[in-house]
């Protein structure tokens, strides 16, 4: 009998299943209320729950992914724990087999949850989002009243239980000032066996709110102190920055999805319509569920859907040329969330990488990356020696500290 | 003291664990707590393990069992005997299966 770690390779003798994970959104209703939050709508919105997906409408779903092979299913939302039939839909997911990971902001693990899952464990850890370390930091970004010491009551229960989870933060103006206690308290999870993953460069909403996109707006990071923060373990970053760069390396050109967005790796939103990631909800790459099935998706329209080129001049102009691949999370799920296309420059994220690039030495003043004709000699003359001292040296960064707390209004190209 | 596995003796897929076949392997995913040494950690059978495992249905003793594989693999009964008694010493270690009274 041979143990075998699912992080790891060499389950498959013959290769891999048709689906090997599956994200499911079980409700897009949070009993949070977070400012940079692209997804959370009220817990009592009855419109929205009446919508949501049946247990047994899930079951069906998850039944066939595991017909395909499929070995982990994430929950998420919302918060997936609001639902009456959370532990109904994970016991069913267990049984088929499935590892589960939740994502969950640990308000609602109350003794019954936390009791089952210390039973019945997901093979996976949980992970939390955790929003600050005091009650008020947390609360100016939930904008909730006393979910702070819901949340710490639900990580305790979990603690007390040896239940597996993580913890993951995002940075904004209210808890600008605590990433490193942050991150010294993560230190103190059992299961945490590396720094906690911060979310910085929030995305928009594109669900047709605009006042929802204005909060995002003004409390995600400027790109200056954005990168200050990614870049706050030089190390660490430049260790990131090597592996990504070897996967995303070289220029997208017309291609729209070169991640593996559709491929073995889908999502289903609450109503159950099939997305090729969480974030791409444009209509023509959503697949109907109801009158389908996942295989013909797998096997029919995802395929089709990837070979989608990008048509937007401004794109073909800039990210199609453009060697900051590596550097830029411009994706159709990005580009979808911030201005409903599958193909539109994101200039939030344009301007993050080039700061990115200015200060690894790689871009000089208002150099524009997609317009540099020496890009392979400049990376040539790179030396992540001489990154290292750039990024370890504020001053020569020349970014604000991590307690400052602006945010980005910048327009198009940073106007 | 933990049951040693006897070859008069009869088990089952204990209900601790879930068995799913997948891309012509046998993996067997914990349900419950205890099962593995680490949150993550499935098990898998190679092909003899898969032999053996497709036969501990509930009716049939380890002794029976062993006497069915002779037929396919080489090997004297005794090792084979020893082979069957080994793995499923290993998966009632493991809650894996339990003895049908």
């Amino acid at each position: 009998m041979t143990r075998v770690r699912t992080d790891k390779a060499g389950l498959w003798s013959r290769g891999g299943p048709r689906l090997s994970h599956l994200d499911i959104e079980l409700t897009e209703r949070c009993n949070n209320n977070c400012l940079h939050c692209y997804i959370n709508r009220p817990a009592g919105d009855e419109k929205a729950r009446r919508r949501e997906m049946s247990a047994a409408r899930v079951g069906e779903i998850l039944r066939e992914a595991a017909s395909l092979g499929c070995l982990g299913v994430r929950f998420t939302g919302g918060e997936p724990l609001l639902r009456d039939d959370f532990e109904e839909i994970y016991l069913y997911a267990r049984k088929l087999g499935m590892k589960v990971a939740i994502f969950t902001n640990a308000t609602l693990i109350l003794s019954r949850i936390a009791d089952l899952l210390s039973r019945i464990p997901p093979f996976a850890p949980l992970e939390i989002t955790l929003y600050g370390m005091t009650r008020k930091s947390y609360e100016a970004v939930t904008r909730t009243r006393n979910s702070f010491g819901k949340a710490m009551a639900g990580i305790d229960r979990l603690l007390e239980r040896k239940v597996p989870f993580v913890v993951k933060g995002a940075f904004l103006p209210a808890n600008a000032g605590e990433i490193r206690a942050f991150e010294a308290w993560a230190k103190t999870v059992p299961w945490m066996d590396k720094p906690p993953s911060l979310s910085i460069f929030h995305v928009l909403h594109a669900r047709g709110e605009r006042s929802k996109n204005r909060v995002i707006k003004s409390v995600r990071p400027g790109p200056e102190t954005g990168v200050k923060v990614l870049t706050r373990d030089p190390g660490a970053y430049l260790k990131d920055l090597r592996m990504f760069l070897r996967t995303f390396a070289g220029k997208r050109e017309e291609r729209l999805f070169t991640c593996g967005a559709g491929m073995d790796n889908i999502s289903v939103d609450a109503y159950g319509r099939l997305q090729p990631c969480l974030l791409v909800r444009h209509p023509e790459t959503v697949y109907d569920l109801d009158g389908g099935s996942l295989k013909d998706a797998l096997d029919n329209f995802f395929p089709a859907m990837r070979k989608r080129k990008a048509a937007n001049r401004s794109y073909l102009e800039r990210c199609a040329r453009c060697p900051l691949r590596g550097f830029c999370e411009q994706c159709p799920g990005n580009s979808w969330m911030e201005d409903g296309t599958l193909d539109g420059p994101v200039d939030y994220f344009c301007e993050v990488a080039h700061v990115q690039a200015k200060v690894l030495g790689l871009l000089k003043g208002g150099e524009r990356a997609w317009e540099i004709a020496d890009w392979e000699k400049r990376l040539d003359g790179f030396s992540e020696a001489d990154a290292r001292k750039r990024l370890e040296d504020p001053e020569g960064m020349n970014t604000p500290s991590l307690d400052e707390t602006k945010t980005h209004k910048g327009g198009p190209d940073g106007s | 003291m933990e049951a040693k596995a006897g070859l008069g003796k009869i088990y089952k897929p204990s209900g601790e664990i879930v068995a799913r076949e997948i891309e012509g392997e046998l993996i067997i995913v914990p349900l419950t707590a205890g099962i593995g040494d680490m949150e993550d950690e499935l098990f898998s059978l190679n092909e003899t393990g898969r032999s053996i495992w497709k036969r501990l249905d509930g009716r049939k003793s380890l002794g029976e069992i062993a006497g069915e594989l002779a037929a396919d693999y080489d090997g004297g009964p005794g090792e084979i005997e020893e082979d069957v008694l080994g793995l499923v010493d290993e998966l009632l270690k493991r809650r894996m299966v339990v003895e049908v009274p």
